[in-house]
């Protein structure tokens, strides 16, 4: 494993955003930020830009409008930048599947590397999935 | 001197949903505030009309998370207005206790918020400890910590266990003293009285031109809250105060929120321990044709719901007013005259809630619009009427 992704894994920071969400998913991210949850335990911090980040939380369902913003946030990201996406409309927009204003599931316009399902996601689900997204990058390398 | 332009959004750290201001500024001063949404449009009406009556219920407490509570009170509201009915009085408590449980969660997101905002994150991280106290409290009764699923056309979904009430009812009782002291740092902090007073001044004139609707209304003096105008549900059989200030400023905000905290404990006590018995659920069978109104006084202030039935099991029309439609456009009155750091919390004091206020607008790629819901409906209703005269239908 080289250096830099070493340092990477042990602070993951994340950059949280919302694409057209119910706000649930949102405020479970932030949930897990604040004292119950906890997840700076994990090294995880919540990045200012998206150029200081390591993990993109993705929640809602691409709209028309955010899923271009998305896109070209994605291609700021320093790589390797790892998408996760959390609740079911991101998975696979849930509800919101045949809506005129959602026309593509998150993974076809960015690569997703972490999908935690939940509407919304407990933020234990939310840790888990992180913890787990970590090892699993640690066990391929 | 020049004006600049500093834009906001759409994808802040600050905001936890994408919306996008541009503050025009002269020096420090801001002269002049725009604001664009749409970023979380997801058409929530339309899709209301592909689905029954009762699956709608879920869809509407997905039009945002914080008033998971707030849309299906207004939208079952509107669906028995209908018919019309009267839900019985057991279900009618517990839709009350529900709601006020959201109310003081709400709330305390809002104050964890403000302090965000204003870089206090003691504050942020201390009120969300507690805010997960009443979270637990909802995951007793409901069985989810935020989407509650409690509502349907009728009646409620689940009852509340014997067991369960002397539970929640100590949870409850045990957050009381930490608000208590929440309340007596928040204000007595002299740097918060500094910072919140006398600035996003909203006055009684302006707050009725506006419309502004629930604490942004009461804050400037405006006497609103349709628990009281309109009772219903158990608000009527239930003693409590509805909290009322003059001067329009952030502080007051704030403070008509701590206030409306305990007021609303004291709803879901009073609801918990008279809980009557009963049935929970009417079950509806069928609605007839005709159109309902619904109501009911979010954290935000009032949410209103208009359905359309002919007859089916769908609703025909379902329209949505949620309380920031009104609230927000009160920056354009707030926030010029103030510095850039004043406008972040004068912006968050109406306690804005985007996914609920979300509307479309076409726009071509020269930024010119083009359509606007009313040219989209008349679109869509000429292409009717063509469609109409091609088949020979009258
Ligand atoms: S998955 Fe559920 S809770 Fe999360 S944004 Fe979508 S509708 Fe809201």
């Amino acid at each position: 494993m080289s250096l830099k992704l070493r340092a990477l894994l042990k602070s993951p920071w994340v950059f949280h955003l919302a694409t057209g969400s119910c706000n649930n998913c949102d405020i479970e991210v932030l949930d897990c930020l604040t004292p119950r949850f906890d997840i700076e335990r994990f090294g995880m911090l919540l990045a200012p830009s998206i150029k200081h980040a390591d993990i993109l939380l993705v929640t809602g369902s691409c709209n028309r409008k955010s899923a271009i913003r998305l896109e070209r946030l994605y291609k700021q990201a320093p790589q390797p930048c790892l998408v996760v996406a959390i609740g079911e409309c991101s998975m696979s927009r849930g509800m919101f599947i045949h809506s005129y204003n959602c026309p593509l599931p998150l993974d076809k316009i960015v690569p997703v590397s972490a999908y935690i399902p939940g509407c919304p996601p407990k933020p234990e689900a939310i840790i888990a999935g992180a913890v787990t997204l970590i090892q699993t990058i640690k066990g391929t390398l | 001197m020049a004006k600049s332009v500093i834009p906001i959004g759409p994808f802040h750290p600050l905001q936890e949903e994408p919306e996008f201001f541009t503050l025009t500024v002269d020096g420090e001063m801001v002269v002049d505030i725009d604001v664009a949404i749409g970023y979380n449009h997801r058409g929530i009406e339309k899709l209301s009309e592909m689905k029954t009556f009762d699956q709608s219920t879920f869809l509407i407490e997905r039009i945002c998370g914080i008033c998971s509570t707030s849309h299906p009170f207004a939208y079952t509201r509107a669906v028995e207005d209908i018919i019309p009915v009267e839900v019985p009085e057991r279900a009618k408590y517990i839709r009350t206790i529900i709601a006020e449980g959201e109310r003081i969660h709400s709330h305390l997101l809002w104050l964890a918020l403000a302090g965000h905002f204003l870089g206090y994150n003691t504050v942020y991280m201390w009120v969300w400890k507690l805010r997960e106290e009443i979270l637990d409290v909802m995951e007793i009764l409901s069985g989810n910590r935020n989407n509650y699923a409690m509502f349907k056309p009728g009646g409620v979904r689940r009852d509340i266990k014997a067991e369960d009430i002397p539970v929640v009812a100590k949870k409850i009782d045990s957050i009381i003293p930490t608000v208590n002291r929440l309340k007596k740092a928040i204000l007595d902090d002299p740097v918060l009285h500094a910072r919140l007073k006398g600035i996003g001044i909203l006055t009684k004139e302006e707050a009725l031109d506006y419309c502004a609707l629930g604490p942004t209304s009461r804050a400037s003096g405006v006497a609103k809250d349709v628990r009281k105008d309109a009772p219903y549900g158990a608000y009527d059989q239930v003693e409590w105060d509805m909290i009322v200030t003059e001067n329009g400023d952030v502080w007051d905000k704030a403070v008509i929120r701590i206030l409306e905290t305990y007021e609303s404990i004291k709803i879901v006590k009073h609801c918990l321990t008279n809980l009557p018995d009963g049935e929970i659920d009417l079950n509806i069978k069928d609605i007839p044709p005709g159109e309902g109104i619904g109501a009911h006084e979010a954290p935000r202030g009032e949410t209103f719901h208009y359905v359309r039935s002919d007859g089916t099991n769908r609703p025909a029309r379902h329209k949505v007013r949620a309380p920031t439609f009104m609230n927000l456009p009160t920056c354009k009155a707030t926030v010029p005259g103030y510095t850039v750091s004043d406008a972040t919390i004068i912006l968050a004091a109406i306690d804005p809630c985007y996914c609920c206020t979300e509307r479309v607008a076409v726009v071509d790629t020269k930024g010119k619009q083009m359509y606007n819901a009313q040219d989209l409906i008349r679109l869509s209703q000429e292409k009717t009427q063509s469609l109409k005269r091609k088949m020979g239908i009258k």
